[in-house]
């Protein structure tokens, strides 16, 4: 396929707004429990959600340029019922209000007790943070199931798609809450810092076990079963078309095989080593602009990665364009 | 149930895409807009097709076959690019199996034409919306014309009638009979689509002709048996016994 940058912004920006707003409702699980202490929980928790909100504006307003006709986007939520991306439609708003509402619970300190029961405080935004976190994943979900549940499209049609952009988006998700917390809440930077790490790794590991699947893929459409002419050897002389159509520009990535390969350990390198690395190099030696870097290089690493994740897939109707 | 679809025999299919143009001028010219074209007489000509025919070269010389292959959308009866539409612009009819974009509620997310495995979608670069083979809605039902044209512009087009268009459904149609009797099969048939259109195979005509065939035993012109009688023989008033 052909990448489109507007969905890889729009897939990476709202993921790492999705990780963040993880990153921040775990710091408050923990601290519920008295496992964490956050000193300056106001600014920490509203700062880290407009963060977030930025990001997931950002990825919205990229999905914009997706669109031949925006100003019909409303349309886009009326077929939840059979289509992932109108689930999308509907479920994105949605995360961005609650996250809204989680930020403006901690900015204006509006956090009531909703019983009298021995709990701990802040019960109204622990409640809105576990609604947050169900949308959250159900975002994660829809975004990933727009690409798996295409069955021909054999590259994505694996329950490893959506969870690689939960883990992915996760992952830079606590990246950033580790390079914010610098700044707002340094007594958590550990805490994100070894999450961040040990997301990256696991994310590592289902990527790399997504690729090792899409090396060995065997795609079921050959060139026989999609003319229906049963012989070895076909040749396509003519594509219909003298100067390309949307055909050849929609479904082909257009680069050498060199280039991909190269995008691969790119992404590989940059998404995952290379912060990991500088999580513990900040961690260790506690330069926190480190962690700054450490985002800024696994987000370089995403866009890299979701351009290769479109470009490697090949989908059915190439067959019919042999002679690109 | 009824199910209008194509069937298109490859047997007799020359490839001179005479279907190409003509959709092309049916469809352009059409209530729904343009379909729009750039640089149509520049280096590199692009634009909105319904319908192209494509070539293909079977075998290694001196056993090829040229295959003529003309592509459109299938009207599948179980079409993928309908339920991912997240906006309903995609759908197909019930009372005909059409499969159609509703232009007017498009958002050009171009995700349909993802979901279809056989590329038949296309998206007008200058209207921004989805654009596909309409089998021609607006005129096979337009009672203004004469029965005989309320037909898709590509079939009365084809100077070969290599394109068959009917219900499927109706197993006496003469889509269905050709389908039935011809071989016709459907494409990319893995992924369950069901496609309604058809194609129908290339076929070689052969004849069997036997000796005898060549050579009549009775024929009184033939040369080979024609003996020139010499002097000696026999006359037929020798042998006749008046
Ligand atoms: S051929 Fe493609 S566009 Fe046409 S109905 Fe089938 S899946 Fe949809
Ligand atoms: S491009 Fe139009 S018809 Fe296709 S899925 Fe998007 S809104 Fe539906």
């Amino acid at each position: 396929m052909h990448p489109a940058f507007s969905v890889i912004f729009l897939t990476t920006l709202i993921g790492v707004g999705q990780g963040l707003f993880l990153g921040l409702f775990t710091a408050q699980y923990y601290s519920a429990f008295k496992l964490i202490s956050v000193e300056n929980a106001q600014g920490f928790y509203s700062g880290g959600s407009l963060v977030a909100l930025l990001f997931l504006f950002g990825g919205l307003g990229a999905s914009f340029f997706h669109l031949g006709h925006p100003e019909r986007a409303w349309r886009a939520a009326t077929q939840w019922r059979t289509s992932w991306l109108s689930r999308e439609v509907i479920v994105l708003p949605a995360f961005i209000f609650i996250v809204f509402v989680y930020g403006a619970l901690y900015y204006f300190g509006w956090d009531p007790n909703l019983t009298s029961a021995n709990l701990p405080a802040g019960q109204l935004s622990f409640l809105v943070g576990v609604a947050g976190t169900v949308v959250c994943f159900a975002l994660f979900l829809c975004t990933g199931m727009i690409y798996g549940c295409i069955k021909f499209l054999q590259e994505w049609h694996t329950p490893l798609t959506p969870l690689n952009y939960t883990l992915l988006g996760t992952a830079s998700g606590f990246t950033l809450a580790a390079g914010f917390a610098a700044s707002y809440a340094p007594e958590l930077i550990r805490f994100f810092g070894e999450l961040a790490v040990i997301l990256t790794l696991v994310a590592a590991v289902f990527r790399i076990w997504a690729l090792l699947r899409n090396f060995r893929i065997k795609h079921r459409s050959t060139l026989q079963t999609a003319i229906g002419v049963r012989h070895n050897q076909i040749v396509q002389k003519a594509q219909g078309a003298m100067g390309g159509s949307f055909n050849t520009r929609e479904y082909f990535h257009g680069r050498s095989a060199a280039f991909l390969k190269s995008m691969k350990y790119l992404f590989l390198v940059l998404t995952f080593v290379i912060p990991v690395l500088l999580l513990v190099l900040a961690m260790s030696t506690g330069i926190n602009s480190l962690l700054g870097l450490a985002f800024a290089v696994q987000y370089l690493g995403l866009i890299a990665e979701r351009w290769f994740f479109f470009a490697q897939a090949r989908h059915p109707q190439n067959l019919y364009y042999q002679t690109l | 149930m009824t199910q209008l679809a194509l069937v298109i025999d490859l047997n007799v299919c020359v490839g001179c895409h005479a279907c190409v143009t003509s959709c092309k001028q049916w469809n352009t010219s059409g209530s729904a807009g343009p379909m729009s074209d750039d640089r149509p007489y520049g280096k590199d000509p692009t634009g909105t097709f319904f319908n192209r025919v494509q070539t293909f070269e079977v075998g290694s010389f001196p056993k090829t076959e040229t295959v003529h292959f003309p592509k459109s959308c299938l009207h599948c009866e179980d079409p993928p690019c309908v339920p991912v539409c997240p906006t309903g612009a995609s759908y197909k009819r019930k009372e005909d199996g059409i499969v159609l974009v509703d232009y007017d509620k498009c958002i050009g997310c171009k995700y349909c034409s993802w979901a279809c495995p056989y590329g038949a979608r296309e998206i007008d670069e200058h209207q921004k919306v989805m654009k596909k083979c309409t089998l021609c809605v607006d005129r096979i039902y337009d009672q203004k014309l004469p029965e005989a044209e309320r037909k898709p512009a590509c079939v009365l087009a084809c100077p070969t009638s290599a394109r068959l268009f009917g219900d499927v459904h109706d197993p006496d149609s003469m889509v269905s009979v050709a389908i039935r009797e011809e071989g016709g099969y459907p494409l990319m048939p893995e992924w369950g689509t069901q496609p309604s259109n058809h194609y129908l195979p290339r076929r070689k005509t052969k004849m069997h002709i036997h000796e005898d065939e060549l050579v009549r035993v009775d024929n009184p012109l033939a040369k080979e048996q024609f003996k020139v009688p010499d002097s000696d023989d026999p006359f037929l008033e020798d042998a006749s016994s008046w």
